[in-house]
């Protein structure tokens, strides 16, 4: 590691950000991919994959992923709920490759809500 | 792929790493591979989180559920459940001890729901190896700011005036040490970090050294540009061979990183910054002896004035902090004084790390604001006490400190108020005490301690405290005499204005605290030649009330001189030519049954009992 300056210490805090967002809350995104056993077989792990692929495309520190069970609609699967800050849920169902890509783009960062891939709005309490 | 979701904060302090954490690390690596989650899914190896008793434990983000007691044999399970399928894992969630419910969350659980983090901010939440880590949760930007926007001047005042005092024993005010130091001329001057814990129990300061070693390294550059040093020390004993490690490797990241050495962050300050190791001597936790030893000479004290400040290491002005001291320092640069004073009482600003070990249910390092009541820290932290006992005492300060009864529990833990007691804060050795406990025993344990670590430069110490340790181990073998108790308060007090340090001035402590609290104990002990905890083996006759006895059996397979006879249904009898003493069957029994009487007991157990229980009520 070569001499610090003060600006560098800064930088480096800025670079470790995404790292401390997690650990300490203050993300603003939560993207949640539903893996029952029902999830995985539908091919949630597809689904994931794409979701951090796209996060790391744009760069940002403030959305985090997190896996959760089975959300009962085993027919429906891949499943992901999508959690803006101040805004409700929005669980979307059938999800493909293409599909939670384009969902990524609109709803995550564009902050509309895909309305003909969404489920529901304003799901039951999500953990 | 980038992006990582999950940090599994898994803690490698020594206590867990005692517990097998190298092997669930292991086991997590393999897993996690095996599921394909390697890329996702980050381990982080973190200091100490505190929470030793239930080791090792594993902090996961962003969810923040809390896992305690993972073993190699759960991980699989452990990784399908929550890692992969997102299901917070049960089994190995914190449970309360009365309710069956697990709590998943951190937050949630009553060991860390009350405690408040600055000295140990960075616990459970860094890789300590990892500097860019600290630096991201604001590390080096106090030194930053103290090197480059403050005059010594300013960064004196403001330590003075946030209250802080030293946290190793004493409570004296940093700012004011720090004062005394710059005050004087000198081109050569010290910074030294008094890393010698050698309390029994206490273990605050290997703590904050392996979970973060560079919020130490931190308060001594600010320190030093303070004072005007150059070169500093810290004194670490050779028992903490972690702690070695991660401040090595914090000193040699540092220095890379020019935080250390010459122009640090180009502010033309240089600070060079050495560790020297101690052969834990406890003699060596006194300033004046911590010096000698860094010099390569004998570790003992020396008479002062001079004050090390004046003349210290090499005759030089030097400023001794301790650990956790130094670790404060960096938040009170940047958020000020008033900010610090937030927490704690006008005389005790702030908050303290105690170690709190012993007869609670929750072992472990507690921050907390100073004026918090005891009762709070053993009770709500603390759990309570193990295995439904009752509390008998709590001891503070280690063998410099004293034993605190039930009835001063409500106190506020300040240093005025402690002392008070007879009791010190200390460094923060906290041990609690259930009544199986014997309050001579406990004195007499200090007293081993303190006589053989004595240095022997001053005759009071080491003669004196041979002689206190004597006479409490003839109380506790019997052989105790009418006028022990006087001649113990005493010499007591000689040692105490007599001797040359601060070993010899607080040995006696544990000695005045239990006979200021529990002198009854003494004398049964002498004259009736009963340890009613059942701990001294010459003085107890262990005897099974038959209309209490189950004839459970439990005793008869417990002890292990087959001095209990009886079988189903008939009450057990306890042969006494055959019992040792040891006080298992006491130990064992469910039902109460077994009662502890003096030494070689003739006459009717239950008309002695009723008639101390009597005197027992009177004597309170």
């Amino acid at each position: 590691m070569p001499k610090l300056t003060i600006a560098d210490l800064q930088k480096i805090k800025e670079k470790y950000k995404a790292d401390f967002t997690l650990r300490e809350g203050g993300y603003t995104v939560k993207i949640i991919v539903h893996m029952g056993t029902c999830g995985i077989a539908a091919g949630a792990r597809n689904i994931m994959t794409a979701v951090m692929e796209e996060i790391a495309k744009v760069n940002r520190n403030d959305i985090i992923v997190t896996t959760s069970g089975c959300a009962g609609l085993c027919a429906k699967e891949p499943l992901a709920t999508i959690e803006l800050a101040n805004q409700p849920p929005v669980r979307y169902c059938d999800l493909t490759d293409e599909k939670v890509r384009e969902i990524f783009r609109e709803h995550v960062l564009g902050g509309k809500p895909v309305e003909k891939y969404a489920l529901v709005t304003g799901c039951e309490t999500t953990y | 792929m980038e992006k990582v979701r999950s940090h599994l904060m898994l803690c490698a302090g020594t206590g867990c790493v005692a517990s097998g954490t190298a092997k669930v690390k292991a086991a997590l690596d393999q897993e996690l591979a095996k599921k394909g989650l390697t890329e996702e899914i980050k381990i982080v190896l973190t200091g100490c989180n505190g929470y030793c008793a239930e080791g090792p434990v594993m902090a996961v983000y962003p969810e923040e559920i809390f896992y305690q007691k993972v073993t190699v044999e759960e991980v699989p399970t452990l990784v399908e459940e929550h890692f992969l399928k997102g299901r917070p894992y049960q089994k190995l969630m914190f449970r309360e001890p009365e309710k069956k419910a697990a709590i998943p969350g951190m937050k949630d659980i009553p060991f860390f729901k009350h405690q408040v983090l600055r000295v140990l901010r960075n616990k459970g939440l860094i890789d300590p190896e990892k500097i860019e880590e600290y630096i991201a949760r604001d590390g080096y930007q106090a030194a930053a700011k103290a090197l480059t926007e403050m005059t010594p001047d300013e960064i004196i005042k403001t330590v003075k005036d946030s209250g802080l005092r030293g946290r190793g024993g004493a409570g004296f005010s940093t700012g004011l040490k720090w004062e005394f130091a710059s005050k004087v001329p000198s081109e050569i001057k010290f910074m030294l970090c008094n890393g010698d814990e050698g309390d029994p129990g206490a273990f605050m300061d290997r703590s904050v050294m392996e979970a973060d070693p560079h919020s130490v390294i931190e308060g001594m550059i600010i320190g030093a540009r303070a004072i005007g040093a150059h070169h500093g020390y810290i004194y670490v004993r050779a028992e903490y061979p972690l702690a070695v490690k991660r401040l090595r490797m914090a000193i040699d990241q540092a220095t890379e990183a020019g935080l250390l050495g010459t122009n640090i962050l180009g502010s033309g300050f240089d600070f060079e910054l050495d560790i020297y190791l101690g052969a834990g001597a406890f003699v060596c936790g006194e300033e004046t002896a911590l010096m000698r030893s860094i010099e390569g000479k004998r570790g003992m004290p020396r008479p002062r004035p001079p004050f090390p400040a004046v003349k210290g290491l090499w005759d030089k002005p030097s400023v001794l902090n301790n650990v956790e001291t130094l670790a404060q320092i960096a938040p009170i640069i940047l958020n000020g004084s008033q900010w610090y004073r937030s927490l704690g009482t006008e005389k005790s600003a702030g908050t303290k790390v105690f170690a709190l070990t012993g007869a609670v249910n929750n072992v472990g390092l507690v921050e907390v604001p100073m004026g918090i009541p005891l009762r709070t820290i053993i009770y709500d932290i603390g759990g309570g006490i193990r295995k439904g006992k009752k509390f008998k005492s709590v001891q503070l300060g280690g063998p410099s400190g004293g034993c605190i009864p039930e009835h001063l529990l409500d106190i506020p833990v300040t240093y005025e108020d402690i002392v008070a007691t007879g009791a010190i804060v200390g460094s923060g050795g906290m041990v609690v005490m259930d009544d199986g406990t014997c309050m001579v025993g406990t004195a007499k344990f200090f007293l081993e301690f303190t006589a053989d670590e004595s240095c022997g430069k001053c005759t009071p110490c080491r003669v004196g405290t041979k002689i206190l340790l004597d006479m409490l181990t003839d109380i506790s073998e019997g052989k105790g005499r009418e006028g022990d108790i006087a001649t113990l308060e005493d010499l007591s007090r000689d040692i105490i204005t007599t001797s040359l340090c601060g070993l010899g001035q607080t040995a006696p402590n544990p000695v005045l605290s239990t006979l200021r609290y529990f002198k009854h104990e003494y004398e049964s002990h002498i004259h009736q030649k009963w340890c009613r905890a059942g701990v001294c083996r010459n003085l107890t006759t262990f005897w099974i009330d038959e209309k209490l006895c189950k004839a459970c059996g439990a005793c008869l397979r417990a002890c292990p001189s087959k001095a209990v006879v009886g079988e189903k249904k008939v009450p057990h009898k306890i042969i006494q030519e055959l019992c040792v003493h040891c006080r298992t069957c006491y130990d064992t029994c469910k039902f109460n049954s077994i009662r502890i009487l003096p030494a070689a007991f003739e006459g009717d157990p239950n008309e002695f009992l009723a008639k101390t229980a009597v005197g027992e009520k009177e004597e309170k």
